[in-house]
């Protein structure tokens, strides 16, 4: 069959070949995973199960039921930030949807979106597929990871039209202050950026909570904010996300979404609206946990010299591997059949690195470092 | 959170982590856990450290029952009294003051049915505050000490995603 240029000529992520090299091998310790290791906490999982029972197998409202969305701008106030349920709130399937939704929303053909790097894989593509032009900001290891103004500057995103952000961080780890967005929401300011936030891991934050550009001075008119239940509620699979922002933003994408995806799954709608009202503890459960391994990982990685900045979301360490981080990769993999992701998958500036996920037990974080140790020293 | 704190919550979930993780988990220093390990231990925070048993899973295992335990007291004889004489028996595993219907749960652990049963009728129920016992048999653990007794590890999750 023909196949559009534009299929065609996506490229292939980074990650499946480590995918498809650690899936050839049966005795890998995986550090490679990007979801939580826990299931979604089960009163959420209940409430999926006894919305089948009660046969809830119809259409939501395009934009999500209004009881969830009621609750997600009740959750957001936490984050101050304050959207209206019934305009300014879209729910999606996946947070991955709200992205691609706003990238088509927001982007004519020929616009510049300025993505930071390293980041999470989907940005480049969705911006292709939405007729922009990516345009790469790297992030430095010596600002670990935060965007700054001078970076923005230096790759000549004055031009841009739209900028992407992503944090707290996929792969980094990386998360910034309200100062650090103070500087990032002038600049866009200035030069009349709209912003795409993806703050997906914002409820996996240690030692601060989590910092919305929307809630900068005169931010949230030019700020569509995505997020959702995979990683704070473990529920990946469910695939629910959102998006809040002005009702003309999220008017546009509610607009493709009625004709694209009609709208969401309605049974992790029932879970979601569980995991709000009564899942709170199990989330910090999860956070504290994910703490001690988040420490855990990054001592140990400094000691076997792997300088590893403290990472303060998500679950990520990005420790430097120095030199080629794919031959790392693959030899690790080779040798102590432990699997991490090179940090160039995640484009520029994420050479020389490499993505740690602490998704995973303690016993096998223990092990994995273990067995890392060992090649560090061979090698 | 205090250290004490973080460090027993370390130790909740696996008293065998040694000093220099749990130093690594919480982000204090060895020293710092030790002292916390001692004060812990030392202010009767901390009274042990035992593994969680699937006795069922043991050749010559043991077997577990829950025992309900009425009392009636008089001007001598307190629960601390009671609950001091029936916490000497070496079969008793755990002993709690509970409230509702009856006095005292008491987890009982022997060889065998008639192992518990014996010591049931004729160590506890002859004692002068004991009225009633009623004996339950542990028949199935599914899950103890916050653990899920259950076959290995089902992650199924992809071994490499974004």
């Amino acid at each position: 069959m023909r196949i559009s240029d534009r299929a065609r000529t996506l490229p292939e992520s980074g990650i499946r070949k480590f995918f498809e090299l650690a899936e050839a091998r049966d005795d890998v310790i995986s550090l490679g995973v990007g979801e939580p290791d826990f299931s979604a906490p089960w009163a959420a999982r209940t409430a999926a199960i006894d919305s089948l029972e009660r046969g809830k197998t119809s259409y939501t409202a395009n934009r999500g039921m209004a009881a969830l969305r009621e609750r997600v701008a009740a959750h957001h106030k936490r984050y101050d930030q304050s959207y209206d349920p019934s305009e300014e709130v879209l729910v999606t399937t996946g947070a991955s949807e709200a992205v691609d939704l706003a990238f088509r929303a927001l982007v004519d053909p020929g616009d510049t979106v300025a993505v930071h790097e390293p980041t999470y894989i989907s940005y480049g593509p969705g911006i292709e597929l939405a007729g922009g032009e990516r345009l790469t900001v790297p992030t430095r290891a010596a600002d670990d990871f935060a965007l700054t103004r001078e970076s923005l500057e230096a790759a000549g995103a004055a031009d841009a039209d739209l900028l992407v952000l992503c944090y707290p961080n996929n792969p980094t780890g990386a998360t910034m202050t309200d100062e650090q967005l103070a500087e990032v929401a002038a600049f866009c300011r200035d030069n009349e950026l709209r912003v795409v936030a993806d703050e997906i891991y914002a409820a996996l934050t240690y030692g601060g909570d989590h910092a919305s550009i929307a809630t900068q001075p005169g931010m949230r008119e030019r700020t569509v904010v995505v997020n959702g239940f995979s990683k704070a509620y473990a529920m990946t699979g469910l695939r629910l996300g959102y998006a809040l922002g002005p009702t003309d933003a999220i008017d546009a994408m509610n607009r493709i979404h009625q004709y694209t995806m009609l709208s969401a799954p309605t049974t992790p709608q029932y879970a979601a609206i569980e995991a709000l009202d009564r899942c709170d503890d199990e989330v910090s459960e999860m956070v504290e946990e994910y703490n001690r391994r988040r420490r855990l990982v990054v001592s140990r990685f400094n000691e076997l010299g792997l300088d590893t900045f403290e990472p303060g979301g998500a679950f990520y360490a990005f420790p430097e591997c120095g030199g080629d981080d794919e031959a790392f990769a693959e030899e690790l993999l080779e040798a102590q059949g432990v699997a991490v992701v090179p940090g160039s998958v995640f484009g520029e500036g994420g050479e020389g690195h490499l993505r740690v996920s602490y998704a995973t037990s303690m016993r096998e974080l223990k092990e994995a470092t273990d067995r890392i140790a060992a090649f560090v020293e061979g090698r | 959170m205090d250290a004490e704190r973080e460090v027993l919550d370390v130790l909740a979930r696996n008293a065998r982590e040694d000093i220099d993780d749990i130093a690594a988990q919480t982000g204090l220093d060895a020293a710092a856990v030790a002292d916390a390990i001692d004060a812990l231990e030392g202010d009767g925070v901390v009274h042990g450290y035992q593994a969680v048993v699937d006795w069922d899973r043991v050749e010559e295992g043991k077997i577990r029952a829950v025992v309900e335990i009425n009392v009636e007291l008089d001007r001598e004889t307190g629960y601390e009294q009671v609950a001091d004489r029936i916490a000497k028996f070496p079969a008793v595993d755990a002993l709690h003051l509970v409230s509702g219907d009856y006095d005292f749960a008491v987890e009982v652990l022997g060889e065998n049915m008639q192992d518990v049963s014996e010591f049931i009728s004729e160590q506890v129920a002859p004692m002068p505050a004991v009225t009633q016992t009623v004996t339950h048999y542990i028949m199935e653990t599914y899950k103890d000490g916050g653990i899920r007794f259950e076959d290995g590890d089902d992650d199924d999750r992809l071994s490499v995603s974004p």
